[in-house]
C-alpha cells in the first residue's frame, strides 16, 4: 500500500506546507501519492508531479470540490483510503478541517500535527502548548496524520514529472456553500514560510504603532506577526497571530517586539533559531528564552534600530 | 431551537505544566482545572442566543470523570439550562468522544451542537469535525462570527490567510474561535442558582459507547529548553545581533 498526501491549494498553487507534509509521509512509506482536489487546478497537479517524493498524483475536479468544503471533500478521500494505509494532510486551515472528517467516517483515531515519524505506527506530537512532546502508538489499521510543517524539510522537485490519473468524482453533499473569503493580501513574505519574523504585542499600544514594525520588517524582508493579545486589541489582523491556536512559525529569526511571552505565543514560535527580544520590562518571560534581548522603550528602540540596519 | 454544547475540564491555561519524571505523562495532580477556554466561548454563544430568543433550551455535555460535574456547573451558571455528564476514567480520544456525543446528540435532537475548536491540553482540534462526520452535519470549524437565518447559519471561519465565509443547513456543528465573544463571569447568585438545575449522570457503556483507545502513551518528553541568551546594551549591538542572524542563515 502507499501514503496518500490530502494536497492543500488554493486551486492556483499548491500551499507551500503540502511539501513538507510530503516529506513526513516520506517517512511512513515509501510510495507516496498526492490527492489535489478542486476545480480549474490542473496547473496545481502538475506543480505536484514535480516533486521528487511524489510517485502518482490524483486529480479530481469538479463544482462540488472547489473551496475544499470538509462535507464534499471528506466522502472522496474515504472512498480513495481504501488502497492506502497513511492519509496525510498538512496542518493547515484546510488539513485540520478536512481530515479529522475523514478519520471518523474511517472509524480512526487522527494524529495531529506530528512532529516526528517514530516508526509506521509511533509518531511524536506536541501537547500543552508544546509543552510536552507525547510518543504516541497507534493502533488504527489505516492511520489519519495532520502534519507540522515547520518541523519537517519541504519536499524539492525532482528531474521528471510524477504521472497524474484524472479521477471522476462530483457528489455534493449539499449541506454546505462557499459565499465568500477575505484574504489578507501584501507583498510580504508568507508567516509560516518566510525566514525573518518580525512579531508585536501588547506593548505596540496601537494600530498606527504597527507601522514601526512593519518599516523594521521591510528592512528585513520580513513577515510580520502578532501576538493575540495584539490581534484582540485590533493592532493587526487575526491571521496575522502566532501561537497555539494561531500560526506556528519557526524563522531562522524571530524578532518579539513588546510582547512579553505568554505560553500560548512561545508554542507557536519557540523552535525559531534565534529569538531577539525587545521589551520595557526586564522581567518579561520572553527573555528566559530570547537569544539575544533588549530591555528598552520600543518607541525609542524601534526607529532607530531601523535606521542602524538601514545605514547598513 | 435546541442548542447543544460539548464543554472539557482541562488544566487552566494559566498553568505550566510539569512532565513526570518516569515520561509517563503530564503531572495533573494538584493543579488548578478549568474550563477549556474555547469552550466557554462556547457557552456563551448559546447563551447570548438563547438572550435573543433564537434558542430555546441550552443543554451542555462534559465526558469525563466525576469532577467534571464541576465544569459542568459552571456553564450551568453562566446560563446553561440543563447539563449532562457522560463519566468515564478512560482518557477519551476525540473520537470517543465524537461518538459519546452523537449518541447523546440522537436522544436530545438539536439543531446546532458547539464545541470549542481544540482543548489546550491535547490540541487535537478534531471533535467537532468527527461529529459532523459521524452525523453527516455541515460543519463550521474556528467561528469568530454566526447568524441564523431560519434553516441556515451563516458562519465566518478564521482561516490562514484570512476569512471565509459559509452557509451552512441546519443542523450543523459549530466550533468556536476565540474571537467569537468575550464570555460573563458567572455571578454569585447564578452559581447558586446552578446547583438547583438538573445535571444527569450516565456513562459511555449506557449510551451504547466503546470509549477504548485507539492509541497508546509510549511516553511523554519535555521538550529541549532554551536557554536565556545575552541582553544587550545598545541599538548598535541590537541590530549587529539582527545582522548576524540574517547571514547565518
Amino acid at each position: 500500500m502507499a501514503a496518500l498526501v490530502f494536497a492543500d491549494h488554493d486551486n492556483a498553487t499548491l500551499n507551500s506546507a503540502t511539501r513538507n507534509a510530503i516529506t513526513a509521509a516520506r517517512q511512513m512509506d515509501g510510495t507516496v501519492h498526492i490527492l489535489v482536489a478542486g476545480n480549474g487546478c490542473a496547473a496545481v497537479a502538475d506543480e505536484a508531479a514535480k516533486i521528487s517524493d511524489v510517485d502518482k498524483v490524483l486529480l479530481c475536479q469538479s463544482d462540488a470540490l472547489v473551496n475544499l468544503l470538509p462535507e464534499n471533500v471528506a466522502p472522496l478521500l474515504v472512498q480513495l483510503a481504501a488502497d492506502y494505509d497513511f492519509v496525510v494532510a498538512p496542518a493547515t486551515s484546510n488539513g485540520k478541517n478536512v481530515l479529522p472528517r475523514v478519520a471518523a467516517l474511517l472509524d480512526v483515531s487522527q494524529i495531529s500535527e506530528i512532529s516526528a515519524v517514530v516508526s509506521a505506527d509511533t509518531f511524536e506530537r506536541p501537547i500543552y502548548a508544546g509543552n510536552a512532546n507525547a510518543v504516541v502508538r497507534s493502533s488504527d489499521r489505516k492511520k489519519v496524520i495532520t502534519v507540522r510543517a515547520t518541523k519537517f524539510a519541504a519536499a524539492v522537485n525532482g528531474d521528471s514529472a510524477a504521472p497524474v490519473d484524472e479521477i471522476a468524482y462530483s457528489n455534493s453533499a449539499g449541506i454546505s456553500t462557499f459565499i465568500a473569503d477575505k484574504i489578507t493580501t501584501g507583498d510580504r513574505p508568507e508567516l509560516t514560510t518566510a525566514s525573518v519574523v518580525v512579531s508585536g504585542g501588547r506593548g505596540m499600544g496601537s494600530k498606527e504603532s504597527f507601522d514601526l514594525l512593519t518599516s523594521l520588517a521591510d528592512r528585513l524582508h520580513a513577515a510580520v506577526g502578532a501576538s493575540r493579545a495584539a490581534v484582540d486589541a485590533g493592532f493587526a489582523p487575526s491571521d496575522s497571530q502566532v501561537g497555539q491556536t494561531g500560526k506556528v512559525v519557526a524563522p531562522a529569526l524571530y524578532v518579539a517586539v513588546g510582547i512579553s511571552g505568554a505560553i500560548q505565543h512561545l508554542a507557536g514560535m519557540k523552535d525559531s533559531k534565534m529569538i531577539v527580544a525587545i521589551n520595557k520590562d526586564p522581567e518579561a518571560p520572553i527573555f528566559q528564552i530570547a537569544d539575544v534581548g533588549f530591555v528598552g522603550d520600543l518607541f525609542e528602540v524601534l526607529p532607530q534600530l531601523t535606521a542602524t540596519i538601514e545605514k547598513n | 431551537m435546541k442548542v447543544l454544547v460539548a464543554i472539557k475540564r482541562v488544566v487552566d491555561f494559566n498553568v505550566n505544566i510539569r512532565v513526570k519524571s518516569d515520561q509517563s505523562g503530564v503531572d495533573i495532580s494538584n493543579v488548578k482545572m478549568s474550563i477549556n477556554p474555547f469552550d466557554e466561548v462556547a457557552v456563551e454563544q448559546a447563551v447570548r442566543m438563547k438572550e435573543a430568543g433564537i434558542a430555546t433550551e441550552i443543554v451542555i455535555v462534559s465526558v469525563g470523570p466525576e469532577k467534571a460535574a464541576e465544569t459542568l456547573r459552571t456553564g450551568l451558571a453562566v446560563g446553561a439550562d440543563r447539563a449532562i455528564l457522560v463519566q468515564t476514567d478512560v482518557v477519551t480520544e476525540p473520537l470517543a468522544v465524537a461518538k459519546v456525543l452523537r449518541a447523546v446528540i440522537d436522544q436530545e435532537k438539536p439543531s446546532l451542537v458547539l464545541l470549542g475548536k481544540q482543548a489546550i491540553d491535547d490540541d487535537c482540534n478534531q471533535t467537532g469535525q468527527m461529529l459532523a462526520g459521524l452525523l453527516g452535519w455541515a460543519q463550521g470549524t474556528s467561528i469568530s462570527g454566526m447568524v441564523t437565518e431560519g434553516e441556515k447559519l451563516k458562519v465566518t471561519r478564521e482561516v490562514d490567510e484570512g476569512t471565509q465565509e459559509l452557509e451552512l443547513s441546519l443542523p450543523a456543528i459549530a466550533t468556536v474561535d476565540l474571537r467569537l465573544n468575550d464570555p460573563r463571569h458567572p455571578s454569585l447568585p447564578n452559581i447558586m442558582k446552578a446547583k438547583k438545575k438538573p445535571l444527569d449522570t450516565v456513562t459511555p457503556e449506557s449510551l451504547g459507547v466503546d470509549v477504548t483507545p485507539r492509541m497508546t502513551v509510549v511516553k511523554v518528553l519535555s521538550p529541549a529548553q532554551r536557554q536565556a541568551g545575552k541582553k544587550v546594551a545598545t541599538v548598535a549591538e541590537l541590530a549587529a545581533a539582527l545582522k548576524f542572524a540574517m547571514e547565518a542563515h
